[in-house]
């Protein structure tokens, strides 16, 4: 075709263009125009039909037609009797699965009563350090029916073998028991930087919890293979489905060497993407990334069962884009975002709340989030037909330069020796945080724009109102943890902490011990001492 | 006295782990001229105290986005007066609503930037109110 080469050449020159960059959030040029000559691939092998090999166009044949994405918004602050009030709100406001944000203690494996906890429980999220926070938390809420999502990475053992266990005395049997935890550690040394052990041991962890949940909890989900993080962290929209694809990759080889077959464990394997303020751009990703998750999987790997080859989704829309200056145009931005989710063809999502820059959300400002994808649902008409997009040029050609530019990140990857060495050279967490300040260069020489910040700024901020955590549920919290401290069986407790010492070095599935020790009154911070004294601590090389 | 290069600790205290904006902060202050030293994730106060006074600091950032900031900002400030370190100027950012930024101030902290606020904006702000301690 060299049709668009000399439409270029003379009816574009002929008209003037701005002076501006024309480049997408993360910096890709692209071009004024994408004609059929830009897509390569045919259609059957690079794009084909919904529920079809490669799944460009989405995983399941009917999509929206045959029912809608999850929307599930991420709920958690204060005391579990703080969130599961909220939960239950959630669930009467017509969303339809859960999904847990835990407080940073907890999230780093410290007790609520620990002295690294101090001035942070219940802040960011809501503090769970025994079984009977976990239990308060899923009060009244029927386990076998509504899924939830935990998010939770280097104590995510502890925290699943918490939930089985308050399944069981729920009367829930663990088959039945169905949600998904984040459970990413790459991802954490990557980007959202939560850790207790070094990356080798952490993926261990991890490998045992896909083992085991393939064997006894076969509706969850023991990974949710996460580019979120990585984005919000500042890298580009391919750094995230490179580094997130190269991540899943590293997972799926680390459990196949323990014998396992791809097919037993690939299917429950699931993702979740950032959805950013370049629209197409994240189309493009969200297409790009099934192809490659398929064809990765397929040819890589062997599988054979197509539901491994299925990429399955959650995404977020962008913490990092969202301004505290004017924080009502983040309705739009939020709105924008998920209409991308949508477009791309995500399984569930989360819509941000306007105020999430200053604040947690509140219960207003959830809702009004939690409409947003009730508005794109039912009322824009986009889920009436499937993938919409499919075929535009412009689309189909950005999805295929995504796929290329990510593949070739991920050959570097390979060539490292995989992810881990990749992790512990430090080569994604450069590429990221110089990516994260070329785009704060670009904001401050306004080759970016923000509405509301670096233009179209207002002197004087109308202020909204903003969640206010009261600062005594950290004590009533501490006193709790004391609580059940004294009251147990200590005895008991040691023997089961013992145990999981021994698998951690004998090698053996950490999960059964660690739900034991749980059920005898273990908490968040005893289970994750022991993987301190066992495996050692990380630190930050704290590289700028 | 302006030969001397100011010497800034970047910190980053509590269990957080969104160190982007800290990263773009050090780098920030570094190609500002500034002599920058970044301890990493997950400090306690006390480890960010005594980094302070053994990398002899002019002045410490702390980047917090925990929610932690009421408890971690001024634990610094108390344990920098402890160890006869009190004219070590404290700032930092983070997501502080307004009001708890001025609590802060009336606590000691020089000043505070939340979201938005740009990279020039701080490095100009250190280069005028951080003077080298004698």
């Amino acid at each position: 075709m060299g049709s668009k080469k000399k439409w270029l050449e003379t009816t574009y020159r002929q008209a003037s263009e701005r002076p501006v960059r024309f480049s997408t959030v993360s910096d890709m040029e692209l071009d004024p125009l994408y004609t059929p000559g830009d897509v390569t691939g045919s259609y059957d092998d690079a794009i084909g039909n919904p529920g079809e090999f490669p799944y460009t166009r989405g995983v399941y044949g009917s999509m929206y037609r045959g029912r809608f994405w999850t929307m599930r918004q991420f709920a958690g602050f204060g005391l579990a009797e703080d969130t599961n009030a909220r939960f239950h709100f959630l669930l009467s406001q017509g969303q339809d699965g859960l999904s847990t944000a835990f407080d940073m203690p907890t999230l780093m494996g410290y007790d609520a009563d620990h002295e690294r906890a101090l001035g942070e429980v219940g802040r960011e999220g809501v503090s769970v350090s025994t079984v009977h926070d976990m239990a308060a938390l899923f009060d009244r809420i029927p386990l076998d029916r509504v899924t939830t999502s935990m998010t939770v990475n280097c104590s995510a053992s502890i925290l699943l073998a918490m939930y089985l266990v308050v399944a069981e005395r729920n009367g829930v049997p663990w088959e039945r028991v169905g949600g998904t935890i984040q459970n990413d550690m790459l991802k954490e040394f990557i980007a959202q930087k939560e850790w207790i052990c070094p990356p080798r041991p952490a993926l261990r962890i991890v490998a045992d919890m896909i083992e085991f949940c393939a064997r006894k909890v076969p509706r969850w989900h023991p990974v949710s293979i996460s580019g979120y993080h990585i984005r919000e962290a500042g890298s580009t929209a391919v750094q995230e489905l490179a580094f997130t694809i190269a991540d899943g990759i590293c997972y799926v080889d680390e459990v196949i060497k323990r014998g396992i077959g791809v097919d037993e464990f690939a299917p429950r394997l699931s993702f979740f993407w950032n959805l950013h303020n370049d629209f197409l751009e994240e189309v493009a990703k969200l297409r790009a990334a099934r192809r490659m998750w398929a064809r990765i999987m397929k040819d890589r790997f062997g599988a054979k069962n197509p539901k491994s080859m299925m990429l399955r989704t959650h995404a977020q829309t962008a913490g990092a884009s969202l301004t505290a200056q004017q924080p009502i145009n983040n309705v739009v931005r939020v709105a924008i975002q998920a209409l991308a989710g949508v477009l791309g063809g995500v399984q569930s999502l989360h819509t941000n709340s306007m105020d999430e820059t200053l604040a947690l959300p509140t219960e207003q400002a959830v809702t009004v989030a939690l409409r947003t994808q009730q508005v794109i649902a039912e009322e824009t008409g986009v889920t009436n037909t499937i993938d919409p997009f499919g075929g535009s040029y412009a689309v189909e050609a950005l999805t295929d330069r995504m796929e290329r530019e990510a593949t070739g990140y991920i050959r570097r990857i390979d060539e490292m020796g995989g992810m881990v060495k990749a992790i512990e050279t430090g080569y994604p967490q450069r590429e990221i945080a110089e990516a994260a300040f070329h785009f704060q260069r670009q904001l401050e020489q306004g080759i970016k724009t923000v509405v509301g910040v670096n233009k179209y700024s207002v002197p004087e901020e109308i202020p909204i109102a903003t969640l206010k955590i009261d600062p005594a549920i950290e004590e009533r919290q501490i006193q709790r943890v004391r609580k059940v401290k004294r009251e147990r069986n200590s005895v008991a407790v040691r023997e089961a902490l013992a145990r999981v010492a021994d698998a951690c070095r004998s090698g053996e599935n950490l999960m059964e011990p660690i739900c034991e020790a749980v059920r005898r009154d273990a908490t968040v911070g005893e289970v994750s001492d022991i993987f301190r004294a066992e495996f050692g601590v990380y630190k930050d090389p704290g590289w700028i | 006295m302006a030969d001397k290069r100011l010497r800034i600790l970047v910190a980053k205290p509590g269990l957080d782990g969104h160190d982007r904006g800290a990263k773009i902060i050090a780098r920030a202050l570094r190609d500002g001229g500034f002599e920058v030293i970044y301890t990493g994730l997950h400090q306690t106060p006390e480890m960010i105290a005594e980094a302070a006074v053994q990398e002899d600091a002019d002045a410490v950032g702390l980047s917090v986005l925990s929610g932690a900031h009421m408890t971690l900002f001024p634990e610094v400030i108390r344990l920098l007066k402890e160890r006869g370190a009190g004219e070590i100027a404290v700032f930092g950012g983070g997501i502080i609503p307004d009001d708890d930024a001025a609590k802060l101030k009336q606590m000691g902290v020089r000043q505070i930037f939340t979201p938005g606020a740009s990279t020039e904006e701080i490095v100009k702000w250190v280069r005028e109110n951080i003077a080298p301690r004698v």
